[in-house]
């Protein structure tokens, strides 16, 4: 990766979510609602890239710190009658906290055995959701009513049941993640945890505590995967355990594998050409998860960085 | 993948001035364009457009496929007797996945891009109950065939109907003045540890108890489970009544090995249909079932009592006298849920032309006319038989069929009444804004 000026690279980002503001205006209206689930669930893939891609760190077990932001939102509104805030910081907390205490243990492996771990702490975090079914709801899961969707600040008042203020909330929430995200890998810490990925022995040698860093890494991710569960309990008005599942930790994967790894903008895209590959050849046929398989296989072959990846790799190589 | 226009490549993507006005121009000329205006000119003649949320793929595919079926069977019906309000039905229908992220993706897309007047269909719970806030959100009214209680609980919105089908918590409180008197006071329940089978471990209890018989043992079993002997010892010796309702690829085993636990001194079994939709009875290891007992929402097999409506119904739908498609004996239908589908639309044709519906403007009037629905007579648009709607918890009630399991087929033994399914509301819907 080459250098770029900052202004440069700050510029690319806001010009991205300056396109993306934009976009809400001209959009039609299902493709609106349809971007602001994009950008909820890009956070996740953000969140789930800054392990994955930049420390090397194979998780499978991401949906849990994503159902635990949609739970702690989601349940703090249900049961408690907490104002939307206060239950997303709820849900924020819960998924950084959980990524604490994964971390702490998961961490002592490396590799295939970091995969099983983290793989079976979802599966048990999945488990316990279907068992607590009399809060949870369980498998059905719980609606989250619109009346509790609503909260004002400074005396404005702002229903997440109206398209426009769904999508400029997520928005407000990608940019964000995505502003941070970009500080994060430019910063020694970031370059820390690239180096932890490019040889940690190495890294280890020169004088960096590669645990703690990888700890920060991994409670950082989870946190950013819990403000996408979060936000997407409460812009959407649904929690329910299937986002609990393996499909939610394998989906993140696949987003970031097709948008390109350890690229600031490659969760966003890869989650984009996903959902639009989904959404259209469904419409054609219901073998289109084949349709949707066989553009991974091609992406492998011939751009198996990713899209940004490969775009970084051939053309632009100060993309960070 | 090559990319030399820079497609995907966002750094290039810049809107100037000129674009921007561009891109505007093409929507105001889009808007304007002669199909617009000759659509909202012709509206009152368009045809009615049905957004059908199907479980095409993933866990509900068997389901899906022939709720379809059914579907198309009752638009085809409908239209040939004139449409509704003399105008065609078309059903549009979108793959949910049977997941309820994409069930919420669905309504939407039926709402703002096909716009469509209403959304129906939907049977898995979880679909169901995500997709509802989509609906509400969206102000288009949506037309359930779930049997989940959700809609009576009142926990969804005011645009969320279940007029076609019983939920589960009527059907569980029906069967149980049969059970206590012809089955056995001493019941035990064998059911999956997630929400359908919470259901009846909430519902059943105190069902039996109001009949004089008790649930002396629940045993729940976790859904990953592949083998079923080791929770047969649990089953009390006094168990006068096995009441199961297992569902998925495991109930064959589950019935297997059962049998093999029992041998031929078994407890009476009383099962749900849920168990066995779109599944040969005769299916190797099913032996076991021969003179137990089944709920059925609708006769799978044809009946010698059968009315004429309920003989339209199946030759309309496409199925023998053994609930298989015609021409494919292996093709078993899911009779007790399907006919949902089939009666929903009658009474989606039935409120829209007491609303006098026009048009998506028409859709809180909608919601309206079929909150002030009471019945529907048992008849071609009712052929599983006579049914109250209750508008304030968006439910209908109706009749329950007990079926005995004879010679390889379902006979039926006992049909309910309505009034043995009636419970106290929970809430009242029609008291939310529209």
């Amino acid at each position: 990766m080459r250098d770029a000026s900052p202004a440069k690279t700050y510029a690319l980002h806001i010009g991205v979510i300056a396109l993306l503001f934009a976009l809400n205006f001209v959009l039609p209206d299902y493709h609106q609602g349809l971007f602001a689930r994009i950008m909820a669930l890009a956070v996740f893939a953000m969140g789930y890239n800054l392990l994955f891609g930049y420390v090397g760190l194979l998780s499978l077990g991401h949906a849990m710190f994503f159902s635990a932001g949609l739970y702690g939102a989601g349940l703090t509104v249900y049961h408690l009658g907490w104002g939307v805030p206060e239950a997303f910081l709820a849900g924020v907390i819960c998924g950084a906290l959980l990524a604490l205490v994964v971390g702490l243990l998961a961490l002592r492996t490396s590799g295939v055995a970091f995969m099983i771990v983290t793989m079976m702490f979802a599966q048990v975090f999945y488990l316990l959701i279907l068992y607590f079914a009399a809060w949870t709801g369980g498998d059905q899961g719980l609606v989250i009513q619109q009346a509790s969707r609503v909260f004002s600040i400074g005396g404005a008042s702002f229903d997440l049941t109206d398209p426009i203020v769904r999508y400029m909330s997520a928005l407000s929430l990608f940019a964000i993640v995505l502003l941070v995200t970009l500080a994060v890998v430019r910063s020694r810490f970031g370059r820390v945890l690239v180096a932890i990925r490019e040889n940690e022995e190495r890294t280890k040698m020169l004088g960096y505590d590669t645990v703690a860093n990888k700890l920060a890494a991994v409670v950082a991710s989870g946190a950013i995967c819990a403000a996408s569960g979060a936000a997407y309990a409460l812009l959407f008005g649904y929690v329910g355990s299937n986002f609990a599942s393996i499909q939610y930790s394998i989906l993140p994967l696949l987003w970031v594998l097709l948008g390109g790894a350890a690229t600031t903008l490659g969760p966003l895209i890869g989650t984009l050409f996903m959902y639009y590959v989904t959404d259209i050849t469904s419409g054609f046929t219901s073998a289109y998860l084949l349709i949707v398989g066989v553009a991974l296989i091609l992406l492998v072959l011939f751009a198996p960085k990713g899209i940004m990846g490969s775009i970084r790799q051939r053309w632009l190589g100060w993309l960070p | 993948m090559a990319d030399k226009n820079g497609f995907f490549d966002l750094s290039k993507t810049t809107l100037s001035r000129r674009t921007a006005l561009k891109g505007i121009a093409a929507g105001a000329g889009l808007a304007l364009a002669p199909g617009f205006v000759r659509y909202s000119q012709a509206q009152s003649s368009a045809p009615i457009r049905i957004g059908f949320q199907s479980h095409r793929t993933g866990i509900g595919a068997a389901y899906g496929r022939w709720y379809e079926k059914t579907s198309a069977a009752a638009v085809k019906a409908i239209n040939d007797a004139g449409g509704i309000a003399g105008r065609k039905v078309e059903l549009v229908i979108e793959d949910d996945g049977t997941d309820p992220a994409r069930g919420a993706e669905v309504v939407n897309k039926f709402a703002k891009q096909h716009k469509t007047d209403i959304v129906f269909g939907t049977l898995f719970s979880h679909v169901v109950i995500g997709s509802a806030p989509a609906a509400g959100e969206n102000k288009i009214p949506y037309f359930v065939v779930s049997e989940g209680h959700h809609v009576a609980s009142t926990k969804l919105n005011r645009y969320v109907f279940q007029p076609g089908i019983t939920d589960v918590k009527s059907q569980i409180q029906s069967m149980a003045p049969w059970i206590a008197a012809n089955a056995g006071k001493k019941v035990t329940q064998i059911f999956p540890d997630f929400a359908f089978g919470y259901d009846h471990r909430d519902y059943l209890p105190p069902a039996l108890k109001a009949q004089g018989a008790d649930v002396i043992a629940q045993i729940a079993i976790p859904p990953t489970e592949s083998s079923f002997t080791k929770y047969f010892p649990q089953i009390p010796a006094e168990t006068e009544v096995i009441y199961h309702v297992m569902v998925g690829p495991a109930v064959l085993t589950f019935v297997k090995e059962l049998g093999e636990f029992y041998g031929s001194q078994r407890p009476q079994l009383f099962g749900f249909m849920d168990s066995l939709e779109a599944t040969d009875i005769n299916s190797p290891g099913l032996e076991f079932l021969d003179g137990s007992h089944f709920w059925e929402g609708s006769p799978r097999y044809a009946q010698p009592d059968d009315s004429a409506a309920q003989k339209a119904y199946r030759a309309a739908v496409g199925i023998d006298d053994n609930g298989a498609a015609v021409g494919d004996p292996k093709d078993v239908s899911t009779a007790s849920h399907m006919f949902g589908c089939w009666e929903t639309l009658y009474v989606v044709k039935k409120a829209m032309e007491d609303a006098g519906y026009k048009g998506p403007e028409d859709r809180a009037k909608l919601v309206e006319a079929t909150e002030a629905l009471k019945e529907f007579a048992e008849g071609p648009e009712h052929p599983q038989g006579p049914k109250t709607f209750n508008g304030k918890i968006h439910q209908c009630f109706g009749i329950q069929n007990i079926s005995k399991v004879e010679g390889g087929k379902l006979k039926v033994v006992h049909k309910t009444k309505i009034e043995d399914g009636l419970y106290e509301p929970e809430g009242d819907y029609t008291t939310q804004a529209l």
